[in-house]
């Protein structure tokens, strides 16, 4: 997030694209409601009818994979109106020329007609989020997950820019992360082409650096993504697998790809907290601790590193995964040591800027956001304040692609895929006790009009289906999706999803198109 | 901001404006007892237990309603204020099953603690008191209406924090009652089990069910730390009873949340001691998982994956962190995939 | 306009329709038609006279003779005796109480007499459904006035000049209210009609949207203008549907003359006027209870300030005066603050209706002078006591008031009086008590109906009613303990001092008068277990005097629990183990020989 979720409170306009905030963020859609209740306008941006749609004074219901017709849409209308941020744009961004010209072509009309979403209300959307004193965006997975995500992640940025509605308080583009601490496992250089603090290994200069301290050489090869990594172990090419505290069988797209490469690995090792069904394709499985059984650092969604601290002891001899790499470093021949993960925050503060100043001393009382470079640094709420990172702020302006899969004749459905408020990710913490016992089972959302077609009822297993795979799955006939979606979510293992999706990624980021496949159903 | 001064119980004191008469006096020290005041939510002035008395003003206005003005003179503490708030406590202990010795509230409780402070000891009305079924329709929170004092804090943070409005008051007078729409049981309402209404509730009317009998409040020691699931970030206190996690509770000091949790974060943490979690190394042989020490599993893998890095390189192995996992773990992997086996082949599941 | 030799008017008000009024018309239309005399004598259907025990009532004018108690068979002769031959049917009508004289005019009769009709000055004069009427005798002109020749501080001044207060409990200067909603800032304001009448007994609201709409769209019209709103709302309980219909006639008739909705007379000012029903939530009479109410919240009052006046109906500065209030106002305009200030006394102006219930002979809605004594309406206008019994005293103000005894007969009826009396003036019920009337059972009636009514929001309304009633039901039981009386004083301390809103402070009134003024009937109760007026049945003893009782059997026979033996022409027994304390047996006795004590 480039602001902090307090601040939203203070927003009088809230963009939210692509996330069900209230089932998946629901601390954060408090906030939001808080804002509401101030007067702020909410627009929610949703192919489906969530609960947390049905609470904004707009719902712009576009069709799946449409985004940037939408912003570029909105774009349109601002400054064919002129009501977009001349000063901002004049001083703090570069490019503007060329997105005028880009977004020439989205008028209102043109953008209804690909999204969806009437010409009307894109006008009356764009005008209140242009002229909003302090308007933010709010976005997940929704605008990420297709191969055009990062070009997504553009039109969003460009929007904002364009009306210089960031680099304030309660304003931003800030996308809410999904997982307890993926922005620190980002930050802590748990990506492919980036050390700590988002350093590029291609940088020989951040190699050195991370050579001396370490004592090795970095390559200089960026490394692959997880998609990357299954489809390399499917050839045979990569032949040894470590995973730390992931189920990929269940949360990555095409998981029989997955499987696959599982297989075919010689030797992989699964470091957890139960026998997921990723584990159990392991050599070895080694037992961790969970969060409550270790001491350490989190970082949320506004980046607030935040102190995890140990509050029972773990079961049998399972051990804190720190504790499990150290020993298996020094079984390797590298020694490998800390009295205590405080330590080891040291030695991360030493390597990465952003980190500088953070330590478990100043942690204890509050959590600090980073960049926070120096030990007498306050942290930052919010980014980009009086520039951005690369100086000027750069428009990227972008095209409209469909989704990889379009619906036809034989699969005439788009699958989307989600999460539910009981549940998170593969289940394997959540689906032990209460909510388990509350939420015991998954179903395929589908439109009544498509059910009434199909002779499905409510309750009735049916069969779906896409090119990759097929799977039974009790149907919930319902208004939340539109004629011609289905959703699900990837939680259970007995109605495994991925199984199903599609695993074309977007060429930046990597990121598989998880919101949009063609599938077919029927009656089981 | 404008200042403005005001004297209670002989003292003098400098508020900013809009300063409620109970934020002024508890800001110098002096106590007020409330029941229907919460701090994270709207001032409702219904519990009528802050009462005051203020000069020039007639009857005894609520502290927690009413704002400091210039000059104003107040006392908390007056033989009139006294016996209001006494009669106003022995007025809901006439309608409270007194079960102290029993209650999952004991030791915690508001009304408890305020009856104790104004000596109030028993139901000295003997009338008629209500008599609800305990309502069990969720594996979440228990309801005991018989114990609710019909405050109105649990309707609040439902609307103002949560935003989902199920709960509101019922029927009117000696019967007015908190439920959702129609008085149905909260299992065939619209609510989301965040618990938010437990976390304001002032006596035993709400509770965590799973916490019920494992422990006194008071024996419970609450360990700060973050919650594990979104990346919200919430900050969560676990409550510990010998050796184990009976409860979460919102930490109030949280920089994001506060005491507001969402179901998961409160409820969500019985896999910690799940008898599904690992003990021990396994080792796979002839397709079956085998028990194994430590030196044993760390010794193989150590000796595989140096095989493989010797025979096919380094980057023939692939690592994938964890978003779970804490900081200074994924830093050590990030170490260990870069450092020790030389490869940048490290992710993990940031995309999904 | 058609010119006629006669008009008959036929009470159309909520009273008489019940006992009758409207086969009344339809006879009385169909005699005429059969006599030819439909063309030169007109029927009206008015709004109520007030005098509704009397009804169905009718008045045939120009003579003003005044019929009551009319029902369908008498037409015919009416019409024949009266408007064929010239001659009064003189058993129709009205008996004056004790003298039994009969009264032909309607302004001959003491129940009107003494009364001064200012905010009832059309009721029961006019059809309420016609506009025309209303604007025939001058209605609207105050509108046209205020618009085309005064500021709204003009307005403002001339009704903080006329010294009106409001009519509804608390009389707040209706001026001076209207001033605070003027100078708030807001470019969105609202005014409200409070029509939720929820005291028991008290029905004048009623029976001026029913008899006489325009004068309150009218009044709440000259009010938008003055505070600068331009919407407004009357909040009308449900139970009241003949209000509701003329009141959504009155509107629709308005909005057709242009004297409402866009440009009002062509003088840029626009005014719309919404009607919402209430659910019949007696506490959707205090002002921020309704205003919540209106927004669709559960009604229940919430703490002030931020005043109406501040942040009223969705947030926006509101004004709320009630239906007598605004019917008050164009008549002021019309005829100026001064002449409205020469009437009452000096803080309270004007005149007051009253509904005048209980133990008197003339009951109904009576409008008087402010100051007037309790003597003149319960004596003159009331007709004294109903059976010639003892006075003792009277009940003002509904479930907030409280009693005054008889020996206070001569306090002045007004806002200051009252209060100091240990009263209210309130909506304006009037209940008159004789010795026959219980003051404990009556403190309990009223506690009753404020714990049932009660919104539930605070804690000494919700559960200190609660244990005054039960301590009330005890002692009325002949359970009562001697430390009774001092809890039910504490209780009554603590709830008026504490509780949220107006209805919780006022709710002990009718316990804490009663107990300064007849604290010797809650002894007697407590004490000697004795209902000093023989209403507690529990407390009741029934016996028979020997000497008296000639052995008839009546009682025996009236008996329902056998508990009565007795020979012929020998004095009966009561067995006390088997009487259930019916009183059958008092009722049925011609020797007055059933003691009982």
């Amino acid at each position: 997030m480039t602001n902090s979720i307090n601040e939203i409170t203070g927003a009088d306009f809230i963009l939210a694209c692509g996330t069900n905030t209230a089932d998946c963020h629901p601390v954060i859609s408090y906030k939001v409601n808080q804002a509401v209740r101030k007067g702020a306008q909410l627009v929610v941006v949703d192919p489906r009818v969530t609960d947390f749609a049905m609470t904004a004074s707009e719902h712009l219901q576009l069709k799946p994979g449409t985004d940037i017709a939408l912003f570029n849409g909105m774009m349109n209308v601002i400054i064919s109106e002129g009501l977009w941020n001349k000063e901002f744009v004049e001083n703090r961004t570069e490019g503007f020329e060329a997105l005028k010209e880009a977004v020439a072509k989205y008028t209102p009309e043109y953008a209804a007609e690909i999204t969806g979403v009437p010409a009307d209300k894109i006008r009356e959307v764009a005008r209140a989020y242009a002229k909003a004193e302090k308007a933010t965006i709010l976005y997940t997975m929704g605008v990420t997950q297709h191969t055009c995500g990062t070009h997504n992640v553009f039109a969003v940025a460009n929007l904002a820019m364009l009306c210089g509605q960031i680099g304030r308080e309660s304003t931003g583009v800030n996308p809410l992360r999904g997982q307890n601490n993926v922005q620190g496992a980002c930050d802590m250089g748990a990506l492919p082409n980036v050390l700590t603090g988002y350093q590029s290994v291609t940088d020989p200069a951040v190699r050195e650096k991370f050579g001396k301290a370490w004592n090795c050489t970095i390559s200089e090869k960026p490394g692959l993504t997880v998609g990357e990594m299954m489809s390399a172990a499917a050839h045979g090419d990569i032949k040894a697998m470590f995973i730390m505290g992931e189920n990929p069988v269940l949360s990555d797209a095409d998981a029989g790809h997955v499987v696959e490469g599982l297989k075919k690995l010689d030797f992989l090792v699964v470091q957890d907290i139960f026998l997921t069904e990723t584990a159990q394709y392991a050599d070895v499985v080694l037992p961790a601790a969970c969060f409550a059984e270790k001491d350490g650092t989190f970082t949320n969604t506004e980046r607030r590193v935040q102190r995890v601290r140990k509050a029972v002891e773990p079961p049998g001899q399972a051990l804190a995964d720190w504790e499990i790499i150290c020993r298996l470093a020094t079984a390797m021949g590298y020694p490998m040591s800390y009295a205590s993960p405080s330590e080891i925050m040291d030695e991360i503060a030493g390597l990465t800027p952003s980190y500088g100043g953070i330590s478990f001393a100043r942690l204890e009382e509050k959590g600090i956001q980073w960049p926070c470079p120096t030990p007498d640094h306050p942290g930052t709420p919010f980014l980009h304040a009086e520039k951005f990172s690369r100086g000027l702020g750069k428009f990227n302006p972008v095209e409209h692609v469909p989704p990889d899969e379009a619906p036809d004749a034989e699969y005439p459905f788009i699958l989307s895929t989600g999460r539910r408020l009981y549940h998170y990710h593969t289940g394997t913490m959540t689906r032990k006790g209460m909510l388990g016992e509350f939420f015991p089972a998954d179903y395929l959302e589908i439109s009544c009009e498509d059910a009434e077609r199909l002779g499905i009822n409510d309750g009735d297993k049916v069969r779906v289906a896409t090119r990759r795979g097929a799977m039974e799955i009790a149907a919930k006939v319902t208004d939340t999706v539109p004629k011609g979606v289905l959703f699900t979510s990837f939680h259970f293992a007995e109605t495994p999803v991925n199984m199903l999706t599609n695993p074309k990624f977007d060429a930046i980021a990597k990121i598989p198109e998880l919101k949009v496949c063609a599938a077919r159903v029927e009656k089981a | 901001m404008a200042l403005v001064t005001v004297t209670i119980d002989g003292q003098t004191v400098q508020v900013p404006a809009g300063t409620s008469v109970l934020d002024a006096a508890r800001s110098i020290g002096i106590k007020i007892p409330a029941l229907c005041h919460d701090p994270d939510l709207t001032p409702v002035g219904a519990c009528r237990l802050c009462v005051v008395e203020i000069e020039n003003m007639r009857n005894l206005p609520a502290s927690c309603v009413t704002t400091c003005t210039e000059g104003m003179v107040i006392r908390t503490n007056t033989e009139k204020v006294i016996e209001a708030r006494r009669t106003i406590l022995e007025l809901l202990i006439a309608n409270h099953p007194l079960d102290c010795l029993t209650c999952e509230k004991s030791g915690s409780c508001l009304l408890q603690e305020y009856c104790y402070e104004y000596g109030v000891t028993s139901d000295i009305y003997a009338g008629e008191k209500h008599s609800y079924p305990i309502e069990d329709s969720n594996p979440f929170y228990l309801r005991d209406m018989n114990k609710c004092i019909v405050c109105g804090r649990c309707i609040r943070a439902c609307e103002e924090i949560v935003g989902k409005s199920i709960l509101d008051f019922a029927y009117r007078g000696f019967n007015t009652k908190v439920g959702p729409f129609m008085d149905t049981p909260i299992g065939e309402s619209e609510c989301v089990y965040c618990g938010s209404c437990v976390a304001v509730c002032p006596t035993g009317a709400l509770t965590e069910k799973d916490m019920v009998g494992k422990g006194r409040k008071w024996e419970a020691k609450k360990v700060k730390t973050v919650c594990p699931y979104c990346g919200t970030g919430c900050t969560i206190d676990l409550n510990v009873k010998d050796g184990k996690v009976i409860g979460v509770t919102g930490n109030p000091d949280g920089d994001v949340n506060g005491r507001f949790l969402c179901v998961k974060g409160r409820f969500g943490y019985q896999f910690i001691h799940s008898d599904k979690r690992l003990k021990t190394p396994l080792i796979k042989k002839d397709g079956v998982f085998k028990e194994a020490t430590w030196d044993e599993a760390l010794g193989l893998v150590a000796s595989k994956l140096k095989e493989v890095k010797e025979k096919s390189g380094p980057d023939s192995i692939g690592f994938l962190s964890s978003a779970r996992c804490t900081n200074e773990e994924n830093y050590l992997l990030n170490k260990f995939a870069r450092a020790v086996v030389g490869t940048n082949n490290i992710d993990h599941c940031a995309r999904l | 306009m058609q010119l006629v030799r006669a008009h008959i008017l036929v009470c159309g008000g909520t009273g008489c329709t019940s006992s009758g009024s409207k086969q009344v018309q339809d006879v009385l239309a169909k005699e005429l038609e059969k006599h030819k005399l439909d063309k030169e004598v007109k029927i009206v259907e008015t709004g109520c006279h007030g005098f509704c025990e009397m009804g169905p009532l009718v008045i045939v004018y120009p003579e003003g003779t005044f019929y009551v108690r009319v029902q369908a068979e008498d037409v015919p002769e009416i019409v024949e005796e009266h408007l064929l031959k010239g001659r009064i049917v003189t058993r129709l009508l009205y008996k004056a109480p004790v003298t039994e004289e009969q009264i032909p005019a309607y302004k001959e009769i003491n129940f009107y007499k003494k009364q001064l009709r200012v905010a009832l000055r059309n009721c029961g004069s006019i059809n309420p459904e016609v506009i025309q009427e209303y604007i025939a005798r001058g209605g609207y002109e105050s509108l046209e006035k205020v618009l085309f020749e005064m500021t709204p501080e003009q307005v403002i001044d001339e009704i903080k000049r006329s010294g009106l207060r409001g009519r509804g409990g608390g009389g707040f200067p209706t001026g001076l209210k209207w001033e605070f909603c003027r100078r708030s800032p807001g470019d969105m304001k609202y005014i409200i009609c409070n029509a939720d009448e929820g005291d028991p007994g008290a029905f004048m609201d009623r029976s001026v949207l029913e008899g006489d709409p325009h004068s309150v769209i009218e009044g709440m019209a000259i009010g938008a203008y003055a505070i600068g709103a331009r919407e407004g709302y009357i909040y009308c309980r449900a139970e009241y549907p003949l209000a509701i219909k003329r009141l959504k006639i009155a509107i629709s008739q308005a909005e057709e003359l242009g004297l409402l909705g866009e440009n009002i007379l062509g003088s840029g000012f626009s005014f719309d006027l919404h009607i919402k029903e209430g659910a019949g939530a007696f506490v959707c009479g205090e002002e921020t209870a309704l205003m919540a109410s209106i927004e669709g919240r559960r009604g229940m009052p919430r703490v002030r300030p931020p005043f109406p006046a501040q942040s009223g109906l969705w947030g926006k500065p509101s004004n709320i005066n009630n239906v007598e209030t605004f019917a008050n106002v164009p008549v002021i305009i019309k005829r100026g603050a001064e002449w409205f200030a020469s009437m009452g006394t000096e803080k309270s102006k004007g005149t007051k209706v009253f509904a005048l219930t209980g133990k008197v002979n003339n009951t109904g809605l009576v409008e008087v002078p402010m100051g007037i004594t309790l003597r003149e309406i319960i004596f003159d206008i009331g007709g004294g006591i109903v059976g010639g019994k003892k006075y003792k005293g009277v009940q003002i103000g509904g479930p907030s008031g409280g009693c005054i005894p008889a020996h206070l007969v001569d306090t002045p009826v007004d806002y200051e009086s009252l209060i100091e009396a240990g009263a209210m003036m309130g909506s304006g019920g009037l209940v008159v008590m004789d010795e026959t009337t219980c003051m404990v059972d009556l403190a309990r009636f009223f506690l009753n109906f404020t714990q049932s009514e009660s919104c539930g929001k605070c804690t000494p309304c919700r559960e200190g009613t609660k244990r005054m009633l039960e301590i009330l039901t005890r002692i009325c039981n002949g359970q009562g303990v001697p430390e009774d009386i001092e809890t039910l004083e504490r209780l009554g301390r603590v709830i008026k001092s504490t509780a949220l809103c107006g209805l919780g402070n006022t709710a002990p009134n009718p316990v804490l008068s009663t107990l300064r003024y007849f604290r010797h009937e809650y002894e007697a109760h407590i004490f000697e277990k004795r209902c000093p007026a023989h209403v507690c049945s529990a407390l009741l003893v029934y016996s028979i005097d020997e000497e008296k009782c000639i052995g008839c059997g009546r009682c025996l026979r009236a008996c329902p629990a056998g508990a009565i033996t007795g020979e012929k022409k020998e004095p009966h027994k009561i067995d006390p183990e088997k009487c259930i304390k019916c009183g059958s047996c008092f009722e049925k006795c011609k020797q007055e020989a059933i003691i009982r004590s």
